[in-house]
């Protein structure tokens, strides 16, 4: 039969597999690198200037056992392990969070305008998440935890209504997946306002916590988010073959043997749980996930399998200058992060809408 | 033995049902056309064959199995679909796309190995679409993302394959390519094919048989000389329809 004599003549076939396989590492080098500059930068910059030749001796001096002359104040320690480094971590975190599961949620989709904000999943994961701080402010180990669990829940019922009311036939066009998300998240925006205002004690906790600020301090919160993050982040990444499969949409991709209703499935699972496991640490950040997959598509192309853990990297990247600008422009005063990815990236989103309605740039 | 073979199955969608009772069987080697007037449901009988639409009533067989109680894997790794080459995710290179025939064979999480990687080689060289691999498929012409299209099926390693009007949107030239390569696959690798196509004399050309679709019902399959006649077409089409001979080819000609 055929099958046999294609793979037995396979074997005198010149291989080019590995010159066509061997993918440039330039935008590793790019991303990798960029996270580490703004990690530093992050851990260095605040009220109390730490410089970065500092903070590798610092971190040095706490790994090795060389001797390394302290030459910095003491208070430098605390500032960093018990301040800085537990927020940078906690941004990084979030930023790759947003820009894993924005990419997987366009995939997904396949809709260059998806996010986890403009489809409301952000909002829905907010509800949840107020509701459950309404009823046990995260003071406690197991407050802490309920959290994005309940964040998760109210991201997967988010996701769904929406992806209900966005369906038309067996598609989900841009306008009706704009419009459903809009229509949701202010829908849960409002009953998150209410819930707050009803709960006067810690309101302005909460306000500043939804709009991306993260209130809670030291490293709890990423011990948190840790366990969430890993188990997320991994399914994703791990789902980009299949995503790019699903690019022919639902049709082909049945024909081609994948079951679509199980991968879509567990990337709706994963992503939600992502984006919600960020929400609950670091409020309702938005535009990060849209922004930061479309970069990462322009410079280095739609293969999913690159684009999520780009997306995440660069994510990562982003979120840490954007939280540098929200602590520095108007210091002493430290504005929420998510007023600044908001001014950014909703003009870059209108800017996308504009040129989707000009060209299939998918 | 037939590979793929209807039995008095009913298909439609949600409560409507498009295609009446139909039977047919396809043998390896062998290229079925399917043909009829717009809207008869020459793309329904090729989903239904491909398995995503359940039929009503009656079963499909692949290779002697009941089509729908398979997996989509194991569905994808005896039978393929080439699709219109419209609407491809552009940006793809043509090796990628034909890779992605490989998908029946890879689990959650695995990844392609080099048996995956020789068998894409093998097919791309088969439809003459080596040269291409590193092309984004947005960039190709229309006959050159058909041929694409082909060769990530033949990555599948199927024993079935379906084509839903592989020739529209196609110069002439690309059609009689696209055509011939269906033609010679189906002799050379024994493929049971499928082919749905509007153009008369195309199904002529290079169909073994042809299924004539009226009404919802196979009003008539046998070779092109048999079904394709004048009082038949004339029916069907609701035309005054002239079949000549062909002087080269000496297949029916058919003329309005």
């Amino acid at each position: 039969m055929g099958k046999e004599k294609r793979q037995t003549s396979a074997e005198g076939h010149p291989s080019r597999i590995q010159g066509v396989r061997s993918q440039s590492l330039t935008p590793w080098v790019w991303t990798g690198g960029g996270l580490l500059v703004m990690a530093v930068l992050s851990a260095a910059i605040g009220p109390v200037a730490i410089p970065p030749n500092v903070i590798f001796k610092i971190l040095l001096s706490r790994i090795s056992f060389a001797a390394i002359e302290v030459d910095w104040p003491s208070t430098f320690n605390t500032i960093l392990y018990q301040i800085r480094l537990p927020h940078t971590a906690l941004i990084a975190l979030t930023g790759m969070a947003l820009g894993a599961s924005g990419a997987a949620y366009q995939g997904l989709f396949r809709n260059p305008l998806a996010d986890p904000y403009i489809i409301g999943v952000a909002s829905g994961a907010g509800l949840a998440a107020v509701l459950a701080m309404s009823t046990q402010w995260p003071s406690t180990t197991f407050g802490l935890v309920t959290i994005p669990a309940a964040a998760f829940t109210g991201a997967l019922i988010t996701v769904g209504v929406v992806y209900i009311f966005a369906r038309v036939g067996r598609t989900t066009p841009i306008t009706t997946l704009i419009l459903a998300g809009v229509a949701v998240s202010t829908f849960t925006s409002a009953l998150t306002s209410l819930i707050m205002l009803l709960s006067t004690d810690e309101l302005y906790r909460a306000i500043a916590w939804l709009l991306g600020g993260s209130t809670l301090g030291g490293w709890p919160p990423v011990l948190a988010a840790l366990p969430y993050l890993l188990v997320g982040l991994a399914v994703l990444l791990f789902l980009g073959r299949p995503l790019n499969v699903l690019q022919f949409g639902d049709e082909q991709a049945l024909q081609l043997g994948l079951n679509v209703e199980h991968y879509k499935l567990v990337i709706v699972a994963a992503s939600s749980l992502v984006a919600a496991t960020a929400v609950s640490f670091s409020g309702i950040i938005g535009f990060i996930g849209l922004v930061v997959p479309h970069l990462v598509r322009l410079l280095w192309g739609p293969d999913y399998r690159r684009l999520i853990p780009l997306a995440m990297v660069t994510g990562g990247v982003v979120l840490l200058a954007a939280d540098i600008v929200a602590r520095t422009i108007l210091a002493p005063r430290e504005l929420p992060v998510g007023i600044v990815t908001a001014v950014i990236g909703a003009p870059f989103f209108l800017w996308l809408l504009r040129r989707a309605k000009q060209v299939r740039f998918w | 033995m037939a590979r793929l073979r209807f039995d008095s199955t009913t298909i439609g969608y949600g409560q409507k049902p498009v295609l009446y009772n139909i039977s047919l069987a396809v043998s390896p080697g062998e290229v079925l056309g399917v043909v009829g007037p717009n809207g008869v449901g020459k793309t329904t009988l090729i989903k239904a064959a491909s398995g995503i639409l359940p039929p009503f009533e009656g079963r499909i067989y692949i290779n002697n199995q009941d089509l729908n109680r398979l997996s989509p894997s194991e569905r994808a790794r005896n039978l393929a679909v080439v699709p219109q080459a419209r609407q491809l995710p552009e940006a793809f290179t043509a090796r990628d796309v034909v890779l992605m025939g490989r998908t029946p064979y890879l689990g959650w999480f695995a990844r392609e190995s080099e048996s995956d990687h020789r068998i894409a080689d093998e097919v791309m060289a088969q439809t003459a679409t080596a040269h291409l691999a590193d092309r984004q498929v947005g960039q190709l012409s229309g006959g050159e993302q058909q041929r694409v299209l082909i060769a990530r099926a033949l990555a599948q390693t199927p024993s079935v394959l379906l084509l839903d009007e592989p020739s529209a949107h196609l110069d002439l030239k690309y059609q009689d390519e696209v055509l011939k390569l269906v033609r010679e696959l189906a002799l050379e690798e024994d493929f049971a094919v499928v082919i749905a196509l509007h153009d008369l004399n195309l199904v002529a050309r290079f169909a073994d048989r042809v299924a004539l679709l009226s009404d919802g019902r196979v009003r008539n399959v046998g070779e092109p000389t048999q079904v394709l006649t004048p009082d038949a077409l004339a029916e069907v089409y609701g035309v005054e329809i002239h079949v000549y001979t062909h002087p080269i080819h000496g297949t029916p000609l058919v003329l309005s």
